[in-house]
């Protein structure tokens, strides 16, 4: 998190990132296309009324109808229906220099497909001109096997070799960049910890201190205003044992995270329990926060290492039993 | 059909960046001035129904953390769609309709500005053939308006003034976003963002969040304004591959427009939730609105467009400006998808 400490009524902000792959199964009608792509063919589908539509579809989008059984191999060429000149590229556009985006009709086809066109520049392109694939040196297995579209006048492209098995499966990568602002109430609980202090908020309505507060009492929809501070120190009101592996999981397997209801707060706050063994882990146990460093300090919840327990004895459950 | 109305509404302004307050702390004092102006105690109000999408600030469950503006102890009868509050405003019309519930409150809310929503709404498309391209939504708008300049339907320059109209309109409102009188002729001189697209033909990004409710007839009387009245509604969708339909037509629109009965009299003005400025031509167009209908008076989308709420803000800024006097029937329209792919109509009333 950045900006200044001085300036307490700007919201903080951060970098987060989306990242993560799915995979797609294709069923028959799509296989056949993306199979098709890595042997540099492409594959339209004719409806009953023998339309034919590529990108291929499994059902004709004007009756709901399923489409047929019959594929058909269309293009490579076609024709440009309506274009967008693309002039500053974003970094995750198929082409990094200046293009088109294009509607095509692939001869043979009666609806068109959207793809890139590299035509150098703008005054080269026109709508009704022909374009002809140039396919990816190396398959990914996805659309972009067809790589783009050149004007025709630039001539044809040898195909790809056939590949020996189907494509059943794609994978589609999601990376999606943020600029991650948290609001007033959390950007002052990040200062808070900054300093080496849980700020937590009071409820308006009903006096319930809530860690981390997001600004409202969830109960009744008023905002939290007053900040109140809680103790580092609290009581386990609920755990679980975590004993499979996850990417993001940097502590020892198998390990305890616990919900901790900290002294003066009213809703439970999630912690990492560590210093102690797995089997006196229990619901009501008094435990405190283990800070990093102070030097260490940031905007950031990661200056709580963990929890250990405290030499206090238990909770009776019939005080936390709300918060179980 | 059980009659239905507005009873009230309440917008943020519309700007380039919230920084500094969360989506909850957005919504609140908008939730708390609707319950108040709707004359209905907060307890009394049957369902809650919120339009978002978790993509526009990367954080998943989003919307159920939005709910805590609301107050929901004792649990509240809620529900969530992934689409523009309009579409939440349908569920909870459907709801009323079904005698489930006498009232509803709608909220929606979007933070355009901590992505980079052009692209973010590539996650919307096909994810076989379209989204690996990552046709953002300016490059798509900008395909639909190229077959519109081709096909003759209009000219750059028609498509200027949509944008001059719009912004100039948008000058009363005091939550739109771009505002201010500009040159047709001067504007055609700038240089394409995504030919043929200019920047004045494309949305600011806006963060922004809105709040509605709305009442069956009975509770519908309780508010401090009069009812504004939902006369019909409807939505339908046209193919998500845009190379498989005319994109330079809307099907849906029309569609929805009959069916909401949008010219069962005359139309005073209309809210048109158009982001790009030839699409307010293409929906102008399919609903077969004259030149007498005075459009998008709140200055539109091309003034305003957080999304998820700029088309429920048509429905909004229709009521407000009902309540205001000027005029007493009128047609809001919201879209969603790709190139107008998805297309809702709404008609309203004054008493």
């Amino acid at each position: 998190m950045s900006n200044s400490d001085t300036d307490i009524e700007v919201g903080l902000s951060a970098p987060h990132v989306l990242d993560y792959d799915y995979r797609r199964s294709l069923g028959p009608v799509l296989s056949r296309f993306f199979t098709g792509l890595r042997a540099g063919t492409i594959h339209g589908i004719k409806t009953r009324s023998g339309r034919v539509l590529v990108p291929p579809a499994e059902y004709d989008p004007e009756t709901g109808e399923a489409t047929t059984d019959e594929f058909v191999e269309v293009g490579p060429g076609g024709v440009v229906e309506t274009w967008a000149w693309v002039e500053t590229p974003r970094a995750s556009h198929p082409l990094s220099h200046p293009f088109a985006f294009a509607l095509i009709k692939l001869d043979g086809a009666d609806t068109a497909m959207l793809h890139a066109v590299d035509a150098g520049e703008a005054s080269a392109m026109k709508s009704g001109m022909r374009v002809t694939p140039r396919w990816a040196a190396e398959s990914q297995g996805s659309i972009k096997d067809l790589s783009h579209f050149v004007p025709e006048s630039e001539g044809s492209a040898a195909a790809p070799e056939a590949p020996a098995d189907p494509t059943t499966d794609i994978v589609t990568p999601v990376h999606v960049e943020y600029t991650y602002t948290p609001g007033k109430a959390a950007s002052r609980y990040l200062r808070g910890l900054k300093q080496g202090k849980i700020l937590g908020q009071a409820s308006d309505s009903s006096g319930l201190v809530y860690v981390p507060p997001r600004g409202a009492c969830p109960r009744d929809g008023v905002p939290t205003s007053r900040e109140v501070e809680v103790s580092s120190k609290g009581t386990v009101v609920a755990l679980t044992i975590v004993r499979v592996p996850s990417e993001n999981i940097k502590v020892d397997l198998p390990y305890c995270t616990a919900n901790i209801l900290l002294d003066g707060a009213d809703q439970s706050f999630t912690g990492l329990l560590q210093e102690c063994s797995l089997e006196d882990v229990r619901i009501g146990m008094r435990v405190e926060a283990v800070w990093r460093d102070a030097s260490e300090w940031d905007y950031s919840s990661e200056n709580i290492k963990h929890f250990r327990p405290i030499d206090e004895p238990d909770l009776p459950f019939e005080d936390i039993k709300e918060y179980c | 059909m059980r009659d239905v109305a507005i009873v009230s509404y309440s917008q943020s302004r519309s700007v380039r960046t919230e920084r500094n307050q969360n989506e909850v702390e957005m919504l609140m004092p908008l939730i708390k001035e609707a319950v108040k102006n709707s004359g209905i105690p907060k307890e009394e109000i049957g369902f809650t129904c919120s339009g978002s999408t978790d993509y526009l600030s990367g954080q998943s469950f989003a919307f159920v953390m939005a709910v805590d503006a609301v107050g929901a102890w004792p649990p509240i009868n809620e529900s969530h769609v992934e689409m523009d509050g309009a579409w939440a405003l349908y569920e909870a019309w459907i709801k009323i309709q079904c005698g489930e519930v006498d009232s509803a409150m709608i909220f929606s809310f979007g933070r355009s500005s901590m992505g980079e929503t052009a692209e973010t709404l590539t996650l919307q498309l096909d994810p076989y053939t379209l989204a690996p391209l990552k046709a953002d939504a300016i490059s798509l708008a900008a395909l639909q308006a190229r077959a519109g300049l081709d096909a003759g339907k209009w000219t750059e320059r028609e498509m200027a003034e949509v944008a001059v109209r719009c912004r100039a309109q948008a000058k009363s409102n005091p939550d739109a976003q771009v505002t201010g009188d500009f040159d047709v002729d001067k504007l055609l001189t700038d240089p394409y963002l995504v030919s043929p697209l200019r920047k004045h033909d494309c949305p600011p990004v806006s963060d922004g969040a809105a709040v509605m409710i709305i009442a069956a007839e009975g509770a519908a009387h309780k508010a401090t304004q009069k009812p504004v009245w939902i006369r019909g509604l409807e939505h339908r969708l046209d193919s998500h591959q845009p190379g498989g339909r005319d994109l330079t037509v809307s099907p849906s629109t029309t569609l929805a427009g009959e069916a909401a009965g949008v010219h069962n009299g005359a139309v005073d003005f209309a809210e048109l939730h158009a982001p790009f400025s030839h699409q307010e031509i293409i929906v102008r167009e399919a609903l077969g609105l004259g030149p007498d209908t005075l459009t998008n008076p709140s200055g539109g989308a091309l003034a305003s467009n957080p999304l998820m709420v700029a088309g429920l803000a048509r429905l909004g800024e229709s009521a407000r400006r009902i309540w205001a006097g000027h005029g007493s029937r009128a047609v809001a329209h919201a879209t969603s998808g790709p190139c107008l792919q998805q297309n809702l109509v709404c008609v309203l009333e004054g008493e």
